[in-house]
């Protein structure tokens, strides 16, 4: 069976050149970066001129990345670094849609006597700035916000928001782990930056922290002191080395667009359904949509039989059984939360959009089969049709 | 947004669920759950003979909620009302070779349904003949 994977905001394949360059680490440059040997020289060789390409590309200066796991060690190291080393200031906003491992450190710091303010969405799941500077106060620290929504794809005013906060003298933090390579965010007034390897075809367990000069950050986890002291442990080299490859992947932006803008004027063919997330201001892969009187994860299901591969923000298909705290935020119905799918595609998707309306049609109907809300539905259409 | 792990008969009763659909003419019916939940549950009855003749059911919610309502149109068919009704959600749950621990709350139901459809069906029907059976008691409704 052919397999479609449409799941690429959860993580994706890693690009065949960049699995080349990181077995070569593994098999040959695998000493120890912190070794004074060859073999530990080659290593920090091949680190540092990854942690150049990087720098190159985001026109900054090397010493402004810190290598780390991931999204989540970043955002972490960004919000707790950033508290430890500015004890005085107590309050931080952010916006009620971030990833939960921003949610839960503030979360965690509001427990050790932080203020945190988290920022409504409108319907479109957009922050409106000038909610963010209403917040603002004297002892405010950080204002953390993501760029491009995980489960939404809703891309926000980052440039805007950060430039209030330089005005306003508070540090402006943005998880980019969504939005790195795909939509274009210059630094200029961003202090704080998060980004996954694996979310651009890079391998799983490499990320980095961008800290722009000068913003004084405490270590979270301490040992080694690599990293410029910030960061301790064994630099992942042979990960470090796969991120950099991924800057040379062509992404094939526009024809991934193309084929998503496709699959969605198919499925607005069912009755109905609802695209969740402002359509203009979304990141070029993402769908999520939502189909009234079924449940997410039996879809979800259904379509992995035939192998395609996608998401639910369904509270059936959570670990802890909560609804999507994205998608309640923007005040969408709880029977559209439950039937909603995500598909953030990849180049999988081109040529197949035919393939996969279909699919998701059939697999909709089935569902819809079985539901109980049947006679809703039509009651749903006509509401709608009033509205 | 991580999903459970689901045996193969489970699996086997989400993708070909059996008894599903609308019983016509059906003499009670029961809905239970609740659309914030995600799972709600219709059970559809036909008796005959106080015995279940055809059974079927609707149901809204995920794999682990498609499957229980399955199997529980299974158990209960052809039952006696009262075998039927001794049926519970771990009789539908162990049938299935056990649902995952988080799917045990919300989405098996479906036992709860046919309790209740019997109860509406004993409800509406009180009056009419029906054979006597072993152990009938008269305040049994």
């Amino acid at each position: 069976m052919e397999e479609i994977y449409l799941d690429n905001a959860a993580t994706t394949k890693v690009d065949d050149a960049v699995a080349k360059k990181v077995k070569e680490v593994f098999l040959e440059s695998y000493g120890n970066a912190s070794s004074l040997h060859t073999k530990g020289r080659e290593s920090r060789e091949k680190m540092e001129s990854a942690k150049k390409k990087i720098a190159t590309y985001l026109n900054c200066n090397p010493k402004e990345i810190i290598f780390t796991s991931g999204g989540t060690e970043s955002n972490n190291l960004a919000i707790r670094g950033l508290a430890k080393a500015n004890p005085e200031k107590k309050h931080i906003i952010t916006s009620v849609i971030e990833h939960p491992c921003i949610l839960e450190t503030c979360q965690d710091l509001k427990r050790e006597g932080y203020e945190v303010d988290y920022i409504k969405v409108n319907n479109d799941g957009l922050i409106e700035v000038e909610d963010i500077s209403k917040k603002i106060k004297d002892n405010t620290l950080l204002v953390s916000i993501m760029h491009v929504n995980n489960e939404i794809g809703t891309i926000q005013p980052i440039e805007k928001i950060s430039q209030i906060c330089k005005k306003q003298n508070v540090y402006f933090h943005t998880d980019n782990v969504q939005g790195f390579l795909k939509k274009d965010l210059p630094l200029t007034s961003i202090d704080m930056m998060s980004v996954s390897g694996h979310k651009f075809c890079a391998p799983k367990g490499v990320g980095f922290l961008y800290v722009k000069k000068g913003i004084k950050i405490l270590p979270i986890n301490t040992g080694g002191g690599q990293e410029n002291g910030l960061r301790s442990g064994t630099e992942n080299v042979p990960g470090i080395v796969g991120l950099a490859a991924a800057l040379d992947i062509d992404f094939k932006i526009n024809e991934i667009e193309t084929s998503r803008d496709k699959i969605i004027e198919g499925l607005k063919k069912i009755k109905g359904v609802k695209i969740n997330g402002s359509i203009k201001n979304r990141i070029y892969n993402n769908i999520n949509i939502s189909f009234y009187g079924i449940e997410g994860e039996s879809l979800m299901l259904m379509l992995d039989e035939q192998g395609i591969y996608v998401s639910t923000g369904s509270a059936c298909a959570s670990t802890k059984l909560n609804e999507s705290h994205v998608l309640k935020a923007l005040s969408i119905d709880e029977m559209y939360i439950h039937g909603s799918l995500r598909l953030s595609l990849g180049t999988d998707a081109i040529g197949k959009e035919n393939f996969i309306i279909e699919k998701i049609t059939n697999a909709v109907k089935k569902l819809r089969e079985m539901s109980p809300f049947k006679l809703n539905l039509e009651e749903e259409n006509d509401k709608e049709k009033n509205n | 947004m991580n999903n459970v792990d689901y045996n193969a008969n489970i699996l086997d009763h989400f993708k070909n669920p059996r008894n599903m659909g609308e019983l016509k003419n059906a003499d009670a019916e029961a809905t239970v759950g609740n659309p914030s939940c995600g799972d709600v549950m219709k059970i559809m009855i036909k008796v005959s003979n106080n015995k279940i003749e055809n059974i079927k059911f609707q149901t809204m919610g995920c794999a682990a909620a498609i499957a229980t309502s399955s199997m529980a149109t299974e158990l209960a068919k052809r039952k006696t009302l009262d075998e039927a009704e001794k049926i519970t959600n771990k009789d539908v749950s162990l049938a299935l070779g056990k649902l995952p621990p988080i799917k045990e709350h919300c989405s098996n139901l479906a036992a709860d349904a046919l309790k209740k459809a019997i109860a509406n069906y004993k409800k509406n029907y009180n009056e009419s003949p029906k054979l006597p059976n072993k152990g009938d008691s008269l305040n049994m409704i």
